[in-house]
């Protein structure tokens, strides 16, 4: 795989508030440098990611989406992080018939004490993604009809 | 939403940010942004005149949603939210940006990058806030009841305060009696009193104090509920004695025939019996039958507790009682457990017969301890002459622990006193540095020197009795570099006590997650911030205090103690506390009925409603994690302050400067 010269990724973050969020903050507190790649949301629960966010910040730009939630077994809403998984896998699955790498999509987990493994992560998904190049949403072989069909179902959202 | 007036301020946090971000250019850029009224950037937005700018725009521009990007939200959310309130502003129309921990600390090398990011995350915060709506928090009140779970010193210390001020305590102590590590302890430095004289007392008042309810010989199962609501259930593991007959006369561990090895309260160095009371001031004072030694659960026979006891207090059949108790505050004081000394096979510890550790040793100068107080070697008749002292044993030390125990140079300089005092034997310290910061502690370092102790400094390499030469013979051989006079030394020595440091519980996790707090990257539970409230944990309700948050010496666990229960009496005064309005609403005119939010919820907050066939959220419940919003297949469940629209505007605005939408005719089939 090539480095993609000088192409710096976008990926957008969703951290949950308990555990990875803050896992992140005290990256920021200890001075842990990561690329700055990540623009991150904070959500409470990694069990809130809601597919349809990842697919919407995928075709509006983002190279790449990171869902951070806690350890398992320690998620502070009990097994949010569980439901985290099982829907992950689901859009993975998605994702794959799209022709979307694996890499662009990842779920990882961080404890309010692991900045330096935030770091890491934010650092290794960035050379990952810096390898695949852009996503190019539009251009990829994804056709219109696959957009319509994600578009439609960002519009039931919508219209509820 | 086209209407909203959004004003955005970006602090400088004097270098912290500014250093970094080029604030006023993201402050000009952010003026551009739709709905932005006005965009500042200021020195430092906490400060009264940053919130007071703020609350003067609020009034004067009419704005009706703010932006601040600053540091964390978990620093100063709520300190803008105030200023937000004190203006007149529903305090949920606000939004913070972290542009300090997530972009100028990280991207300190990436100047350009880390204004660039800085301009994402604004953008995502004006982009989200127009979607806000106003919340109202929802106040409950508070059970004035307290849990403390732990009864050691501070423990002990938090359990007085609250019920001297009036209040109830439920205290929950896992060995049959309170009192903790400091029980076992003989002196206490740097004065030298005696632990068991200052701390029994308080140990009585507990026992006896109206407003304390004592759980020993128990242990906390689960935990549900919320601040100022807690329902915590208890396990109170069966003693096998009536505690309402029994008197704590000792005839029944006078006759039991079964000795155990006691390796709690002696350290291993002694002996207790199957039926024991831990140590002779106990609270309470009844004992408990160790069932796993016990000669009659093994073989149904025996009975001689129950022979002899004068007042039939023996129930060999008394089952463990699981009680639920309201509370609503919670203090942690588990405290610690010694470093076990065998991790580090170079220093012999349970090999070599005379290198001992730092609790046995505590025990053994104990004059109630398996000794009476002498010291002597493992042969129970030997006295030393020649003592080594090994500091930092499984501290400072990256292969097990990289934290400093904190009081492992004081205890070692009071061990060094009473060998010197009991003995006369030749002590020698070997330590790496000697840490003495606090009140009379640098000064009894220094009587320790003038008392002829011997200090060699450098790291141990080991202990060994294989002998070299004549002068090494039937003695441990401590071979270390002696770093003052770069030589590599060999000190033969009849004694080696190991000063063992302090571990956080090995369950300390496992109590973390039930009461929903964390533990750090060494173990010990991690406090809400560092500095300004290390009593205080992330989950509103449950206080830490002792060492259970990080290794401290009596005085500071004390103060902990003390400073746990200020902070409850806070709450417990107020009445009422107020929960945040972050909650699930099921639409009910949309809803399906499906049930499969029933079944995702962590809490059971959701409620299926037979005659109209729809869920409903109760808001009491609810702790919005929002798992049921992500569910429902209907998209008819809000999770209020996160909702799918406040998100996809968020996702929308921190892509701004790389949104490529997807072809036009798609967006138009879509919409």
């Amino acid at each position: 795989m090539s480095d993609n010269g000088d192409f710096k990724p976008v990926i957008v973050g969703f951290l949950c508030n308990w555990c990875s969020y803050r896992a992140a903050d005290l990256a920021g507190t200890s001075r842990m440098g990561y690329p700055s790649t990540l623009r991150d949301i904070r959500i409470m629960c990694s069990g809130r990611m809601d597919p349809a966010w990842v697919l919407h910040a995928l075709r509006n730009g983002a190279d790449g989406v990171l869902v951070v939630g806690c350890h398992p077994g320690e998620c502070h809403y009990v097994e949010g992080n569980y439901k985290a998984i099982r829907r992950m896998n689901l859009l993975k699955r998605t994702l794959r018939q799209l022709g979307i790498e694996d890499e662009r999509v990842q779920l990882h987990w961080a404890s309010a004490s692991e900045g330096v493994q935030f770091a890491e992560i934010v650092q290794n998904m960035t050379a990952q993604i810096k390898a695949l190049g852009p996503l190019n949403w539009k251009q990829r072989n994804v056709d219109d009809s696959v957009n319509l069909a994600v578009a439609a179902g960002e519009h039931v959202h919508e219209g509820a | 939403m086209a209407e909203e007036r959004v004003g955005v301020y970006i602090c400088h946090c004097g270098h912290n940010i500014a250093g970094t971000v080029d604030v006023e250019a993201v402050a000009e850029w952010a003026a551009d942004l739709p709905n932005v009224e006005v965009s500042r950037h200021y020195e430092f937005m906490c400060s009264s005149l940053g919130q007071e700018l703020v609350e003067e725009d609020i009034k004067t521009l009419g704005l009706t949603r703010v932006v601040v990007a600053a540091c964390s939200p978990h620093m100063h959310e709520r300190t803008f939210r105030g200023a937000c309130e004190r203006a007149g502003l529903n305090p949920y129309l606000f939004e913070m940006a972290n542009i300090r921990e997530h972009a100028s600390w990280v991207h300190a090398v990436d100047k350009e990058g880390a204004t660039e990011k800085a301009k994402a995350l604004v953008s995502a915060a004006v982009h989200r806030v127009v979607h806000h709506t106003p919340l109202e928090t929802m106040k409950v009140p508070v059970e004035p009841t307290t849990m403390v779970v732990g009864g050691g010193i501070a423990g002990i210390q938090a359990a007085l305060e609250l019920a001297d001020a009036g209040y109830k305590v439920i205290m929950v102590e896992r060995e049959p009696s309170i009192g903790g590590h400091m029980a076992q302890l003989d002196k206490t430095f740097p004065t030298l009193d005696c632990s068991a004289c200052i701390l029994t007392p308080k140990m009585f008042d507990v026992g006896a104090h109206p407003n304390i309810t004592m759980l020993t010989y128990s242990e906390v199962e689960a935990v549900e509920g919320y601040v100022g609501n807690f329902v915590v259930t208890v396990r109170q593991k069966a003693r096998k004695v009536i505690t309402d007959k029994c008197t704590g006369c000792g005839t029944c561990w006078e006759k039991c025939p079964i000795r155990v090895v006691d390796d709690v309260y002696e350290a291993g160095l002694g002996y207790r019996k199957a039926i024991y009371r831990p140590f002779p001031q106990a609270v309470p004072k009844y004992p408990v039958i160790d069932v796993e030694s016990c000669t009659y659960y093994k073989t149904g026979k025996c009975r001689a507790c129950q022979m002899f006891c004068p007042t039939e207090a023996i129930d060999f059949d008394q089952q463990d009682e699981v009680v639920d108790y309201k509370v609503g505050n919670v203090i942690l004081a588990t405290g610690y457990e010694q470093f076990d000394a065998r991790r580090i096979p170079e220093y012999g510890y349970g090999r070599l017969a005379n290198v001992f550790t730092s609790l046995e040793f505590e025990r053994m100068v104990n004059a109630t301890g398996p000794t009476g107080g002498k010291i002597m070697l493992r042969d129970g008749v030997t006295e030393p002459e020649s003592v080594a002292i090994i500091h930092c044993v499984g501290s400072r030390d990256r292969r097990y622990n990289q934290y400093c125990s904190a009081v492992c140079c004081m205890y070692s300089l009071k061990f060094a006193h009473l060998v010197k005092e009991r003995t006369g034997a030749e002590v020698y310290n070997f330590y790496m540095d000697i840490r003495t910061p606090a009140k009379g502690y640098e000064e009894f370092y220094h009587r320790l020197l003038e008392e002829g102790v011997r200090f060699v400094r450098g790291r141990v390499a080991k202990v060994t009795d294989a002998a070299r030469g004549p002068g090494e013979e039937g003695k441990l051989i401590i071979q270390c570099e002696d770093t003052l006079i770069g030589k590599q030394r060999r000190i033969p020595v009849d004694m080696v006590v190991l000063s063992a440091g302090m571990e956080p519980r090995h369950d300390a996790e496992e109590i973390g997650h039930l009461f929903g707090i964390s533990c750090s990257v060494d173990g010990f539970f991690i406090e809400r911030h560092p500095k300004l409230d290390p009593m205080a944990t992330m989950t509103d309700g449950i206080y830490v205090a002792g060492v259970c948050q990080g290794p401290k010496d009596i005085p500071a666990t004390v103060a902990q103690g003390a400073g746990a229960a200020a902070r409850v009496l806070g709450v417990i005064s107020q009445g009422e506390v107020a929960l945040e309005p972050i909650r699930a609403e099921i639409d009910e005119e949309h809803c399906s009925g499906c049930r499969i939010c029933n079944t995702m919820c962590p809490y059971s907050a959701i409620d299926y409603i037979e005659e109209l066939q729809v869920s409903r959220v109760n808001p009491a419940l609810c702790k919005g994690c929002g798992t049921c919003v992500a569910a429902c297949p209907s998209q008819v469940i809000t999770g209020a302050h996160y909702s799918y629209d406040q998100v996809m505007a968020q996702i929308d605005g921190i892509l701004i400067d790389v949104n490529r939408p997807v072809t036009a005719e798609a967006e138009v089939a879509a919409d």
